[in-house]
């Protein structure tokens, strides 16, 4: 599937400092819809290039790291649990850095 | 139509607060579900009205970095003493350490925030002011205590700018995460003063300038997803000197407990605010700096024996455990901040 990804707040350091990406996300097989803890093993294969742990800790994201499926947080939608669509945007801010 | 909701296997909610627009979050604090809307800038002028932050007319200078906290304080500010007639005269303040390819950077962000929301800039700089930048006191001290050097410098730099900008008040953009983790860090320091202070959400009245937080009890997250869902202009890079600084263990937990139980980072605010300070317990006096009549519990005041430190070519004075006058640099154990019952740096305007 189609998806948008944006990356945020300093986050774009670890994909050669590109902003957006644009993905062709193919589903692992035999599962029939891909959740936000399929895509965030995704990510961090294909997308991170440098400093993995910056962006995830264990199965999860690093805490600090906000996630955003359609504008929305994701911690209503389900979190990790969270089931990702066809032409979704999902968005990562970092928030680990002065102010 | 709700993308977000009919993925969730919930019912669809709407905002708690409108009850119209569909959710985009869910507020640590009271775990309500609230629109873009509605989110935020009510509850700061909440904020402020409680706490009785300004009188109208007053002159009040933005400690601007050009990072997240300080640009969504710009904005907000400038549109609360708009929408809700606050009189206020904001300028923006801003430091200039002197690190290349960090602060250079911010400045940039600051200054375009000055035309965005028209607010008069005014920047200071360490080498102006002490004859120092960061990146040349880091290359005589070395990658450990950088962050004492500058939170000194910092904080009487902004009373400098402040007192050329004749403000009647500071504001800067700590948020609730901030003050938790400064609260976690006097504690794992035994500092007692610095404890019974850093929960005030106005401090040094009986100063120079007293400086407020607005932001204490906004967590850090609303403040980015404010910023995000504004399409507001901010720099988000770590400073290149940080990595080895104290308060970044305290950051990494105060995040892992923010994700257990949200509502921790407020508790801690409550805790520090509660404390009460045994009356047998010793807490330096206030007065004045002998070199230069800044604040100070000691007889000079911290900047001026790092600065003497520095210009002498001792940089470990003022630093680490010090015996009488802290003149003698070489008596210490580890290079860390610790700050003993002899070496309290000066007075209340410390965060």
């Amino acid at each position: 599937m189609q998806l948008t990804l944006e990356f945020g707040g300093g986050l774009e350091l670890l994909c050669d400092s590109e902003k957006i990406h644009k993905v062709n996300v193919d589903l692992p097989n035999g599962v029939e819809e891909l959740t936000m803890k399929d895509l965030l093993s995704w990510v961090r294969t294909n997308v991170i290039k440098e400093r993995p742990e910056m962006f995830i800790k264990g199965d999860t994201v690093r805490p600090g790291v906000l996630v955003l499926v359609n504008d929305c947080d994701w911690e209503l939608s389900g979190q990790l649990e969270t089931t990702i669509e066809d032409k979704d945007v999902i968005v990562f801010i970092s928030t680990l850095h002065g102010g | 139509m709700e993308k977000g909701e009919a993925k969730s296997k919930k019912p669809p909610r709407l905002c708690c607060i409108c009850n119209e627009r569909r959710p985009v979050l869910k507020r640590a604090k009271t775990l309500q579900q609230i629109c873009r809307e509605c989110f935020y800038e009510e509850e700061i002028h909440q904020a402020i009205v409680k706490n009785r932050l300004f009188k109208s007319g007053e002159r009040v200078a933005i400690g601007a970095s050009g990072g997240k906290d300080s640009t969504v304080l710009a904005y907000v500010l400038s549109e609360l003493n708009r929408r809700h007639s606050y009189g206020l005269d904001l300028f923006l303040l801003s430091i200039d350490e002197g690190i290349t390819g960090y602060r250079d950077d911010s400045l940039e962000t600051v200054k375009r925030n000055e035309l965005q929301y028209g607010l008069p800039l005014q920047i200071l700089s360490y080498k102006d002011l002490y004859g120092w930048t960061m990146d040349d006191i880091v290359k005589m001290i070395g990658l450990k205590n950088n962050c004492t050097f500058c939170g000194v410098f910092r904080r009487q730099a902004l009373d400098r700018g402040a007192a050329l900008l004749k403000v009647d008040k500071l504001v800067t953009g700590h948020n609730a995460d901030d003050i938790a983790e400064t609260v976690l860090l006097n504690i794992l320091r035994g500092d007692i003063a610095r404890l019974s202070r850093c929960t005030s959400i106005t401090t040094g009245e009986d100063g120079p300038i007293p400086r407020c937080k607005p932001f204490k009890y906004t967590y850090e997250k609303e403040i980015v997803m404010y910023a995000y869902f504004k399409k507001l202009d901010y720099f988000s890079t770590e400073c290149i000197y940080s990595p080895n600084a104290y308060r970044g263990f305290a950051r990494e937990f105060i995040k892992d407990l923010e994700r257990l139980r949200p509502r921790a980072i407020l508790d801690i605010i409550k805790s520090g605010e509660d404390f009460r300070i045994a009356t047998t317990t010793k807490m330096p006096e206030q007065g004045t700096c002998e070199r230069c009549g800044y604040i100070s519990s000691q007889k000079w005041c911290k900047a001026c024996v790092l600065l003497d430190g520095l210009n002498r070519g001792l940089p470990k004075m003022g630093i680490g455990r010090a015996r009488g006058g802290g003149v003698n640099g070489g008596d210490h154990k580890k290079e860390t901040t610790v700050k003993t019952l002899e070496s309290k740096q000066c007075g209340s305007l410390d965060f």
